[in-house]
């Protein structure tokens, strides 16, 4: 853990929480919702803490209108978030679509739970495919941020308002039911924003200006194609955000590669093994789009083996497939609707340890 | 007046109102979105909130409402514009919000929408344009299509055992505790205009006071899909249509349910 900064109290909390206290501090006075486990301490916070500071709390019927509430309030000029967890999450694919399409900024929070459909509300990694590919249709992408600690759900929450406004584009954010729901100390920094709060492409009522709008619908010759285009290059832009966390990555023989709470499970392992003498270190995306490629290239340049760790049976593997020729030095280890022990990661890593050993003839 | 130069005519009683944008609409002959818009243009100067007001686009051929009414404006997907304007009217309560919704996009998709938005009592208004059949798309079958009508999709014309029956939205929204005024008008004669015209003015009237949520269902007609010359189809909704729609006052809030 970082040094505390000077004067700021240590809070513990939730996960969930520590979103929300970010939220807030980012200025986002404007949350919508709809329950689902396991990321109800969101509205709950929210409903509590909003009103009172002059915000709105409002539970929708829905997830569809939900994500369309957001879509009206950003489209008013202001900052606004929702929670849901991933059969939510795919009620609001249409209208983060046309979010996308009319570029209006909001921060939407995944604290995704196991599918396919009902699946469990066990922590899973499973939603990777829906948030970095984006779910909804005609093609689109998104900052996704994957958080994995109750420090980071409530910085990257700030950063995310931030990326959203950067680009006038939804910004997700990734967690799951374990960096949600754990509670753990962390600093609440103040905020900064590296943004301009003036928008004035918000429809505020056209007052000594001309009407304006917001849509999606380009009907006119190559209107649409132009406005695809025009987008792509925003998304292109976007890749200048990449962050990522190298942990113990120097001189590392096998690198892991793993996100969220698979990550953060794998730090121990890696204590655990690093003692024993094994090189092992980590490249743990933050940003799983932009997905830090060429930090990942570079690493498998350096590494005898990866291993990409996630929490489902292999989807951020794809990415890391694409980042780099040197397939043969992947391995993969997945755990679907549960969250790897220690135990299992530090075995893993033995066992490559000693394949590695076995290839190179270099018995320990 | 013969002499008289173009322009100058001193009695000049008809005229564009300030929010119609002054264009060529798309709509088709004889269809009734051109007679909607001109009142919606004609109550927003009424009260004088051009500036003031923000409107919600919905998916159908009103979808070009940005094209013609001269206020921001913000497109919702299918069926979602109540939603859209829930969000705009929360973020900006001082703010004139409306939607302007066809009948496949209020009554089917976006059925739980404004339902939910009307029994919030969600201070917006809604226009509801009926003209029983989808009309962008190619004429198929509506939630509002008669029984018997034929349409792209029900060629055999609307059968209740299959399709169940045309839904009255205006009746249904009545039923809502945050409804504060639903009404069915047409636009098929000068005396149902100006009835239209009134009616929208007292739903515009309980956004302004702040008493609830207001409809306003207009019975219109879509003589392309219809496959009706523009008089037939003026026949049709004073006729059949209005028989099974029929029009009035579904309800009205005398006092804000708040003070």
């Amino acid at each position: 853990m970082t040094l505390p900064p000077t004067g700021i109290r240590r809070e513990l909390m939730k996960g969930n929480e520590a979103v929300c206290v970010g939220a807030i501090a980012a200025g986002c006075r404007f949350y919508y919702g709809y329950p689902i486990t396991p990321q109800n301490d969101i509205p709950e916070y929210m409903s509590t803490h909003l009103p009172p500071i002059g915000g709105m709390f409002l539970q929708a019927e829905s997830e569809i209108a939900t994500i369309n509430f957001l879509l009206g309030t950003s489209a008013s000029g202001k900052r606004v978030m929702t929670s849901s967890s991933g059969p939510g999450i795919s009620l609001m694919q249409e209208g983060l679509s046309y979010m996308a399409g009319s570029e209006l900024p909001a921060v939407i929070v995944n604290i995704s739970r196991s599918g396919p459909g009902l699946g469990g509300i066990a922590p899973s990694q499973g939603d990777y495919f829906q948030a970095v590919k984006c779910g909804g249709h005609g093609g689109y992408r998104m900052p996704v941020l994957a958080p994995h600690s109750v420090q980071e759900m409530y910085s990257l929450t700030m950063l995310a308002f931030d990326l959203a406004d950067k680009y006038r584009n939804p910004a997700m954010i990734l967690g799951d039911a374990i960096v949600g729901q754990m509670k753990e100390p962390f600093f609440p920094e103040p905020y900064l924003s590296t943004v301009p709060a003036e928008k004035p492409w918000a429809l505020t009522g056209c007052a000594g200006r001309p009407r304006q709008y917001v849509k999606s619908l380009y009907l006119g010759e190559n209107e649409i194609e132009a406005h695809n285009w025009k987008l792509h290059r925003k998304y292109r832009r976007m890749e200048e955000e990449v962050r990522f966390e190298p942990y113990h990555l120097e001189g590392a023989g096998i690198v892991i590669v793993a996100f969220g709470t698979a990550a953060r499970v794998s730090k121990t392992a890696i204590q655990w093994a690093r003692k024993e003498g094994y090189p092992v270190g980590m490249l743990r995306p933050i940003t799983l789009f932009p997905f830090p490629s060429r930090a990942v290239d570079e690493a498998a340049d350096r590494a005898d083996i990866v291993l990409v760790i996630e929490m489902n049976t292999g989807q951020m593997l794809e990415d890391v497939r694409m980042s780099t020729r040197h397939h043969e030095k992947i391995r993969f280890l997945g755990k679907p609707c549960a969250m790897p022990t220690p135990e299992e990661i530090h075995q893993e890593i033995r066992r490559l340890a000693g394949e590695i050993a076995v290839r190179t003839g270099s018995v320990r | 007046m013969k002499g008289e130069a173009k322009g100058t005519f001193p009695g000049l009683v008809f005229k564009r109102p300030e929010s119609l944008v002054d264009v060529r609409t798309h709509f088709c002959p004889g269809c009734h979105h051109g007679i909607a818009h001109r009142i919606l243009a004609e109550t927003i100067d009424h009260f004088h909130i051009r500036e003031n007001t923000i409107g919600v686009a919905c998916v159908g051929c009103s979808v070009f409402l940005y094209d013609y009414i001269d206020v921001d404006v913000a497109e919702a997907p299918h069926g979602r514009a109540p939603a859209v304007a829930t969000g705009v009217k929360r973020a900006q309560p001082d703010k004139f919000v409306f939607t302007y919704q066809g009948d496949g996009d209020l009554a089917a998709i976006g059925t739980s929408e404004v339902i939910h938005a009307a029994n919030r009592g969600e201070n917006i208004t809604v226009l509801f344009v009926n003209n029983t059949t989808y009309g962008m798309t190619g004429g198929q079958m509506a939630p509002t299509t008669m029984l018997g009508q034929k349409t792209a999709t029900s060629p055999y014309g609307r059968e209740f055992r299959n399709d169940g029956y045309p839904i009255r939205m205006a009746e249904l929204i009545a039923t809502l505790e945050g409804t504060a005024y639903s009404a069915r008008v047409a636009t098929s004669t000068p005396a149902q205009i100006r009835q239209a015209k009134e009616s929208l003015k007292k739903a515009f009237g309980m956004q302004i006071r702040e008493m609830g949520f207001s409809l306003v269902e207009f019975l219109s007609t879509c003589p392309t899909n219809w496959g009706m010359k523009p008089l037939d189809a003026q026949k049709r909704v004073l006729g059949e249509m209005s028989e099974y729609f029929p029009l009035g006052v579904y309800k009205e809030r005398k006092q804000a349910d708040f003070v």
